[in-house]
């Protein structure tokens, strides 16, 4: 973690070049295995800074914009693209003196959850590879996870970033929308797009956060500066603090016929931790949050998110970069361009979104979206004026294995698989850090704040990590 | 015979330092792909960045527009594929424009008629393609220059009625310093809309839509073209179909481009990258009290006030400067209708010789104020006024100066001629004689002696008139 490595770089144990080929080294050898990378990189670049980051090495999500390095959004049609500018991001922790290692694997164009999609292959879960890690952000989850780096960039859509920390046994964090600038990183859905990290503690993540959030003359959406490190409140008391959970999704009762033994651990589990936070001073209640949003969770977020995504992606088109297609007219063209450089699920979610947005369907589902969205929003912003934050298991089990079916209609898949979403309709900062084990595969507790309260979420994220034990957490083969 | 109705939307390139979304210049420039930023190529990642002087430009014309103005700036995509577009999208504005249900005052053959603006708003250029035989290249110099379009209501009548709102809304453009809407930079783009209907049908007919043309002289003759085409199809008893024609100004000609069936559907939906930005009444007032006068408004004024004619009015007010400097010389002192007559009949001949601008010439207002006071009150005749003013542009030179150089102030003293008058009178006697007898062409010779003895400097009317009286009295 970083303060362990921030103490030996400056008692000069290990100078951060070392660090770096130690990282690359690690890389490389779990590069077949589990596949974090799309590119690892040889060259050690480091600028001097005074900071905390200065000098660690950390993995960055490949649908971040690196000059001079190929940055692909895992997808053919970007396999060779090698950008003209750097994200700002990427500028800030450059700037910061942190060392990239390599550029993480994502699934194509950070749409879906799966970690299986990206063009150079399936992610797997370090924990056992023959379970997911989950996604967007997969390569990025998975080189915490691996121990090979410190912390990584991801970005966080409906839950690329949170579902996969869950999975991989790690923390992870989006802030509050606007916070952190994506300014470089590649649109997928511009109104639930957020930038966040990865790390091992919670610690780590304020660090990282402290580094890279504020506003930026790039992002006209990115927030005023707040003018506060995060990592500075982290010990505040948080007694009386109050969080609620979704009884809809929560509710042992709802799942007694239920033979998902996994879902019944996690859940029997999320209840001890909710009786762990009472003792620290949380006060937690069950709230009824309402059915019928919380079923148009998902759907809601499907056709947002494709709409915006068929749009956002429209730049793809071999023309100004990307392989050229072959073609007698320029439709041609950039027909088979498009055609050869998407994946079908890619192809699928376009013309979903395609379809969404044409002049007669956008009043039904494009702008219904959009008010369902609202009132999802509207509610959590109720709720938060009693509320201090929302905590609830991030999944309702382990990472799934590869090739298993799931039940998109089962009250398990619509709400407790989905509910993460809410974070990115209304933009509330969001953190999710392990909370047990269960069949020796990492379990997850998620917690979600008030807008604009990022310092907050984190200091509570704190606390509870400090109560539930599972700081630093490794399998313990990575220990080293 | 039918009625024409027209519609036009005018895409005009706004000035302003930089693009409408990214930091690159919006300059012209010879060299291809000069003037560009991430942002203009649509590389992944980019976000835009609105100019805010692109939207101050755009509410300035919305309100020259009479256009009622929103409580908020957003913008919106419009989706399409083609290569003169990076994004994939053009970043414009449907729901909320700068500007809705605003008029222009035209004027045609003297007949006031109120061009009814459905909207204006704000959006991108494209980049600009250049098509070869088997190839094309891609200038994205243009891409992302800030443009505004201006829609009006189907409510002209004629080819002339639209020529005459396109001069008023090129007017405007250069009044309000908001663009140098030239079309043949390709700064002022042009999109007809054209239908016919029965003189007494209430309905409107099939219209048929004319792209990009891009001078106002293939406006009108795209529009005279295509209404007689109609009128043929119409008077054979036949239908016009509703599409989408291309004007050819090598055979002024429209031809098919694609019917309604292939019309496109853009997807409008809100650019989620722009949050949006309130339109306070502070900056609403503060663009109002930038916009000048207008062309429309001073030509009655001119009229009004100063008693000129259209004619003259019209053409001084074709140029803001000229119009300034028109009314500058008046608050100087002139008399308007003179000031009117000296600047068109020598100062706008000077600017066109030498291919200025008015305010590029040495004789400033206050200048010419002078030398027509000298010419009204007889100090130089009008024709050496003329010359002292010739003389005074091409050698830069104070009027006044030159007057006094060249020595050649009037005598227009009543009582210096009249001296001189009995003078001539004590010395032809014989003269005199045959002017009291009606020989009314001796008097001329008699002046002449005045003239000739002041060495030309006597004021010929006067020493006329003083001659006349003293041979009267005799």
């Amino acid at each position: 973690m970083i303060d362990e490595l921030r103490e030996k770089i400056d008692k000069k144990e290990v100078t951060s070049k070392q660090l770096f080929e130690e990282a690359k080294n690690k890389a490389k050898k779990y590069q077949e295995d589990y596949n974090c990378f799309v590119t690892i990189l040889d060259e050690y670049m480091h600028e001097n800074s005074t900071s905390k980051l200065d000098g660690i090495p950390y993995g960055l999500k490949d649908n971040f914009s690196t000059k001079g390095i190929l940055t692909t959004g895992s997808s053919n049609i970007l396999k060779d693209y090698v950008p003209v500018y750097d994200s700002t991001v990427y500028k800030k922790l450059k700037e910061s003196g942190a060392v990239l290692v390599g550029k993480t694997v994502l699934d194509e164009l950070a749409m879906g959850g799966t970690g299986t999609t990206g063009h150079t292959g399936i992610v797997r879960n370090p924990w056992d590879k023959t379970h997911m890690i989950g996604g967007s952000s997969a390569g990025s989850a998975a080189s915490v996870a691996l121990n090979i780096v410190p912390f990584s960039i991801g970005s966080d859509t409906g839950d690329s970033i949170r579902k996969p920390a869950a999975f991989g046994g790690v923390v992870g964090f989006k802030p509050t929308y606007g916070r952190i600038s994506r300014y470089g990183l590649f649109g997928f859905a511009s109104s639930l797009d957020h930038v966040g990290c990865f790390a091992r503690c919670v610690k780590d993540i304020a660090y990282v956060t402290d580094i890279i959030k504020g506003q930026d003359e790039f992002d006209m959406t990115s927030l005023p500066d707040d003018n506060k490190i995060y990592s500075s409140t982290l010990e505040n008391d948080i007694k009386g603090k109050k969080l609620f959970y979704i009884k809809e999704a929560c509710d042992i009762n709802l799942y007694k016929d239920s033979k998902d033994t996994e879902l019944l651990e996690t859940l029997k589990i999320f209840h001890e931790n909710i009786d762990k936070l009472r003792e620290i001073g949380f006060i937690v209640e069950e709230v009824e949050f309402g059915k019928e949003l919380l079923d148009a969770l998902y759907p809601t977020y499907m056709t947002i998110s494709c709409a915006e995504a068929t749009s956002n992606n429209a730049n793809l088109t071999g023309i100004q970069f990307g392989p050229r297609g072959e073609g007698n007219s320029i439709e041609e063209i950039m027909f088979d361009a498009r055609t050869k450089g998407f994946s079908e699920l890619i192809k699928r979610r376009f013309i979903l979104g395609s379809y969404i947005l044409q002049k007669e369907n956008q009043e039904k589902l494009f702008l219904n979206a959009g008010r369902v969205r609202r009132l999802v929003v509207n509610r959590m912003n109720e709720l938060f004026k009693t509320y201090d934050g929302l905590i609830m298991p991030t999944s309702g089990g382990i990472a799934p294995k590869f090739g298993e079916k799931t039940d998109q209609l089962s009250d398990r898949y619509l709400i407790l698989e989905n509910h993460l979403v809410i974070g990115n309709f209304g933009g509330f900062p969001s953190i999710s850090l392990p909370s047990g084990i269960v069949n020796k595969m990492p379990i997850s507790i998620n917690l979600t704040g008030r807008a604009m309260e990022d310092d907050l979420v984190l200091n509570m994220a704190y606390k509870i990590e400090e109560k539930l034990g599972y700081k630093g957490l490794l399998k313990e083969e990575y220990d080293v | 015979m039918y009625k024409v109705v027209i519609g036009l939307e005018v895409h005009c390139e706004l000035k302003t330092n930089s693009k409408n979304f990214s930091g690159s210049k919006n300059d012209y420039s010879s060299i291809p792909n000069s003037n560009i930023a991430p942002v203009d190529l649509g590389f992944p990642g980019i976000l835009p960045v609105v100019n805010k002087e692109a939207v101050k430009k755009a509410l300035k014309m919305a309100i020259a527009l009479n256009c009622k103005t929103p409580d908020e700036i957003i913008f919106d995509r419009k989706n399409y594929f083609y290569p003169d577009l990076p994004k994939g999208y053009q970043i414009t504005q449907m729901h909320k424009p700068v500007g809705v249900d605003g008029y222009v005052m035209i004027n045609v053959d003297g007949v006031d008629k109120k061009v009814l603006i459905h909207d204006t708003h704000l959006e991108e250029d494209t980049a600009s393609l250049d098509h070869f035989g088997t190839y094309s290249l891609i200038d994205y110099n243009r891409s992302g220059i800030p443009l505004l379009e201006t829609v009006t209501e189907p409510c002209l009548n004629s080819a002339k009625e639209a020529i005459a709102f396109l001069e008023a809304l090129r007017s405007m453009f250069l009044y309000c310093g908001t663009s140098e809407a030239r079309s043949d930079k390709g700064q002022m783009r042009c999109d007809v809309n054209i239908s016919l209907m029965d003189e007494n049908a209430t309905e409107l007919g099939t219209k048929v839509e004319m792209k990009n043309i891009n001078s106002f002289n293939n406006v009108e003759k795209a529009i005279m073209y295509e209404i007689e085409r109609q009128t043929e199809v119409l008077n054979s008893g036949g239908k016009v179909i509703q599409e989408t024609r291309r004007y050819s100004d090598e055979d002024n000609c429209t031809y098919p481009m694609r019917s309604k069936v292939d019309a496109v559907d853009y997807k409008y939906f809100i650019e989620p990258n722009i949050a949006p930005v309130k339109v306070t009444d502070e900056f609403i007032n503060e663009i109002k009290s930038e916009i000048p006068m207008l062309q429309y408004e001073r030509i009655n004024m001119y009229m009004d006030k100063y008693s000129l004619s259209r004619y003259d009015s019209t053409i001084l007010v074709k140029e803001k400067e000229i119009a300034d400097y028109f009314e500058k010389c008046i608050k100087e002192g002139s008399d308007p209708k003179l000031a009117a007559n000296w600047i068109i009949s020598i100062i706008l001949g000077h600017l066109n010789k030498l291919e200025i601008g008015i305010n590029d010439i040495y004789v400033t207002p206050k200048m010419l104020t002078e030398l027509i006071k000298m010419v009204s009150e007889n100090k130089i005749s009008s024709k050496q006024g003329k010359e002292v003013l010739y003389k005074s542009l091409s050698d830069e030179k104070d009027p006044t100066d030159i007057v006094n150089e060249l020595g050649i102030s009037q005598i227009a003293d009543d009582g210096e001629i009249r001296k001189i008058v009995l003078e001539v009178i004590e010395e032809q006697p014989q003269a005199v004689q045959d002017v009291k007898n009606g020989r009314d062409r001796i008097l001329d010779f008699l002046v002449g002696q005045v003239m000739k003895k002041t060495h030309g400097k006597a004021n010929p009317s006067l020493a006329s008139n003083l001659m006349k009286e003293e041979i009267e009295k005799r």
